[in-house]
């Protein structure tokens, strides 16, 4: 926990943070409604005898009572799909409409590309792409189970993502959930600072500057992206979004998060950000009982 | 980033293929193309529109489906075929220039052909399934348990041999299990190992 030292001056309440950092997480689902609706799925996870909770701020997420529920029939059938709780903001953020072309540039292993696809309602077409290969077969694996047909799942660097497979057509809505140093994950992965270091944090942020900016160059003019990670850290966050803002045509924009967060910050370590960064939201683990998440959306103005 | 389920990696990939038999329906064609294993291409409509030799049509899929399990071909009205690899088939309900090239995968995995008896896939059963009218069995939960779990069983049942869809009761809906296979009178499971579960 040292590590998120660095963080007490950003934070509020910063002792209630590192109790909650300390706590774990009980396993969420989310209900994939190309299969079932939200009360199917709590009849069927009942009917076994397994009590479930509802979250108040999306119809789709569940907290069943159970270390399992990939082993249950729900689970067995694709009409749930375990997902950390914050992990369904970004997709809920983006809100892609059926019919539309979406990418999903940092895929695997599928959590949020099989949201984004029951949000389409299957239908349109839904790019998700991963560069790590040996993750490809998770996000297949994924993507087939909940019974996704509208998925292209590709296989490349998105720094420079190639559109030729596509015959050149760009995008209505990308989301970006970047690699990252997971500080967010804590209360899931008690282990997830144990490799960090600064210099690692600057590598990862070099990557989401490129992925970003690849994310913006292939969208549509009045097209949606959102940014997404599940870190702490500024410079995986708002600098990033900071350095996007400076080199391609985007703004970012203010949306509705029905959990209590925070803005983004202004300022970090001496160095300050363009003020539109104030739009994007950070989710504390003391602020709702969660894992920690950061999640900005942005337009794109021009070509 | 790292939210989801474990999974098992040597499923997408686990199901037992069998290239040794041909697939009945090769036609007449002598001319024609190979089967490019790198690329997905789009199925033919019919067979006379096939260059490729071996390929299944569009035509005969839907009639696959509509003979083995009664399932209107209206059911797939928004779905294109693909074939990559030797007779694997993909359901694909987006767009893509053809043929699809530089791409992982379209859509999900859906039947087997170039073989002499055609195997739908357990995913495509669970998301097709149903709309299946016949050659289904409804198994009780002790039964459905142990299909899941990928144990053969013996069963009483009056259908056809060859491949079925098992279902059973899941919140007052008949929800189909996966793909079986009925002969002798027994129930085999030939759920991929990866989606075995002891549920």
């Amino acid at each position: 926990m040292e590590t998120f030292e660095r963080y007490r001056d950003v934070v509020d309440d910063f002792e209630a943070f590192l109790a909650a950092c300390e706590r774990g997480l009980p396993m969420a689902v989310r209900v994939n409604t190309l299969r079932a609706t939200t009360d199917e799925a709590v009849a069927a996870f009942e009917a076994e005898g397994v009590d479930v909770e509802r979250v108040d701020w999306h119809p789709h997420v569940l907290v069943p009572d159970t270390d399992k529920p990939g082993l249950t029939w729900p689970g067995y059938h694709g009409w749930t799909h375990g997902q950390e709780e914050v992990s369904a903001i970004p997709a809920t953020v983006l809100d892609p409409q059926p019919g539309e072309r979406v990418w999903d540039a940092c895929a695997a292993p599928g959590s949020k590309t099989t949201q984004l696809a029951a949000m389409m309602d299957d239908t349109g077409t839904l790019v998700a792409n991963d560069n790590n290969l040996g993750r490809l077969s998770a996000l297949r694996f994924n993507t087939e189970r909940l019974g996704v047909t509208n998925v292209v799942v590709t296989n490349q660097d998105s720094r420079n993502y190639s559109l030729v497979p596509f015959d050149g057509e760009t995008f209505d809505r990308v989301l970006v959930d970047a690699p990252c140093s997971c500080e967010g994950t804590i209360r899931k992965n008690p282990d997830a600072l144990d490799n960090w270091n600064l210099g690692h944090v600057e590598e990862v942020a070099r990557v989401q500057k490129g992925i970003l900016r690849r994310a913006a160059q292939v969208t549509e003019p009045g097209g949606t992206i959102v940014y997404s990670t599940c870190t702490f850290a500024p410079e995986e966050n708002e600098a990033v979004l900071d350095h996007v803002l400076e080199h391609e045509p985007v703004e970012v924009v203010d949306y509705d998060l029905p959990l209590e967060h925070v803005s983004g910050l202004t300022e970090w370590e001496g160095e300050s950000f363009d003020p539109q960064v104030t739009k994007a939201k950070r989710v504390y683990p003391h602020h709702n009982d969660t894992g920690g998440f950061f999640t900005a959306k942005l337009e794109v103005t021009g070509a | 980033m790292s939210d989801d389920e474990p999974v098992d990696d040597e499923t997408v990939d686990g199901e037992t293929v069998d290239e040794s038999s041909g697939d009945g329906s090769a036609g007449d064609e002598a001319d024609t193309e190979t089967n490019d294993g790198q690329q997905f291409d789009r199925l033919p409509e019919t067979a006379a529109e096939r260059v490729v030799e071996g390929r299944a049509t569009r035509e005969a899929v839907l009639d696959w489906w509509a003979e083995r399990f009664g399932i209107d071909p209206e059911l797939f009205a928004e779905h294109s075929f693909w074939e990559k690899g030797a007779g694997k088939i993909w359901a694909f309900s987006g767009e893509m220039p053809e043929p699809a090239r530089d791409v992982e995968s379209l859509g999900m995995t859906f039947l087997r052909t170039r073989q002499e008896h055609w195997k739908p896939t357990t995913d495509a059963a669970q998301r097709f399934g149903r709309h299946a009218s016949k050659n289904t069995i409804s198994l009780s939960d002790d039964e459905a348990s142990a299909f899941v779990a990928g144990e053969d069983q013996d069963l009483e049942w009056d259908g056809d041999w060859g491949y079925v869809i098992p279902t059973h009761d899941l919140a007052g809906r008949e929800e189909p299990l996966g793909v079986g296979l009925y002969v002798y009178g027994e129930l085999r499971s030939v759920v991929p190992k990866g989606r075995q579960r002891d549920v």
